[in-house]
């Protein structure tokens, strides 16, 4: 099954042809990340299909962060035959992806999608993210078709599959 | 379940984020923190003061480091014109040892901070203030014998390289204070470190 997630992964690495990505994937294992601003990453914000997305901010040197990471990648372990896509918005400094985001992103064999965004201007960025959202990191959004909702806090495996089981389509 | 959840939910919001904490213009709760130099200190020693910039802080978290400086300039600019800056560390040193008491001594020497640095260390205060993150600014403007919330969020637009910031908002806002204006905007938000509490 994960070895089926893999495979998807770099098929879909593949279709979109990534213009902007950085970091050469050194094995099977290895992980590529986006880097945008946020104008760039918002249609995923907005997607308007029959998945469920699964959207996480995130930051290396989050330890609350880093401790819920391996739910979320356990999600879409467990939920990569079903509509059901995560996608981690990695905060840290762009700067740092060559030495620290893709040694960590290897280190943790994270197989979910990552993102770096690179947009400074948080004040702009956060309530279009959504309305509730502090500004504290670990934050999740979770959406689909008739759903939507924003997550201050940590998550263990079973709480997140609590939200998204009977949104899956 | 899905019930259970949903009061879950509802129990995180009637006692979490958003039942408590300050809006602009609600009076703020006065203090008595230890402070890096051993003292306690509480607003209400800040007699000539106009108002404070009082700044929830703490010691690890990178956006917090990333500011330091433009908090030292901020104090340094500011302080003289009536409003020092105070940092207040809400963390818990258990669930963030980075963040220990002795550890803010250290830090507050390495840069020599020109203001006072607190820690709230029973983390009474900033759930009070409806603090989230580090750093979370509440700009206090002094009203005879009290404080008010004039401002609330964060620094400026770019906390990674103060030399790109297009919006001053801290600044911008005591600014206004000291010309009788109200602050616009009241509210900013920015990414930080959540306050660290034990599990």
């Amino acid at each position: 099954m994960k070895y089926i997630g893999t495979i998807t992964m770099l098929a879909f690495f593949a279709v979109l042809n990534l213009s902007k990505a950085h970091g050469l994937p050194a094995s099977a294992e290895a992980k590529e990340v986006e880097v945008m601003d946020f104008d760039t990453f918002l249609p995923r914000l907005e997607m308007d299909n029959d998945s469920v997305y699964v959207i996480n901010f995130w930051a290396t040197w989050c330890a609350p962060c880093v401790r819920e990471l391996p739910a979320f990648e356990q999600l879409n372990e467990t939920y990569s035959d079903q509509k059901v896509k995560v996608i981690l918005v990695s905060l840290d400094n762009p700067d740092l992806i060559d030495d620290r985001v893709i040694p960590f992103m290897e280190r943790m064999g994270l197989q979910s999608e990552v993102i770096l965004l690179d947009d400074p201007n948080s004040n702009r960025w956060i309530p279009l993210v959504s309305e509730e959202w502090s500004g504290a990191i670990p934050a999740t959004v979770i959406y689909s078709a008739g759903h939507r909702s924003f997550h201050e806090r940590e998550f263990e495996f079973e709480e997140l599959e609590e939200i998204v089981l009977p949104l899956i389509q | 379940m899905k019930k259970i959840y949903l009061l879950l939910l509802m129990g995180m919001y009637s006692t979490g984020l958003f039942a408590q904490g300050y809006e602009v213009g609600d009076i703020a709760t006065d203090f008595r923190l230890l402070n890096v130099d051993g003292n306690y200190v509480s607003m209400a020693d800040y007699e000539d003061a106009k108002g404070i910039v009082l700044i929830f802080s703490c010691n690890h978290c990178p956006y917090v480091v990333a500011y330091e400086d433009r908090m030292i300039e901020l104090h340094n600019t500011y302080a003289p014109k009536g409003f020092p800056l105070v940092a207040v560390n809400p963390n818990d040193s258990i669930a963030e040892p980075r963040d220990s008491y002795t550890k803010m001594i250290e830090r507050a020497e390495e840069k020599n901070f020109p203001f006072d640095y607190l820690l709230d260390a029973n983390q009474l205060i900033y759930p009070e203030y409806g603090a989230t993150r580090t750093p979370h600014v509440y700009l206090l403007e002094k009203e005879g014998d009290q404080f008010r919330v004039a401002y609330i969020g964060a620094i400026d637009d770019n906390y990674r390289d103060a030399s790109a910031v297009e919006e001053h908002f801290l600044a911008n806002a005591i600014d206004a204070l000291l010309a009788g204006e109200r602050p616009d905007p009241e509210y900013t938000r920015a990414i930080g470190c959540t306050i660290k509490v034990q599990n």
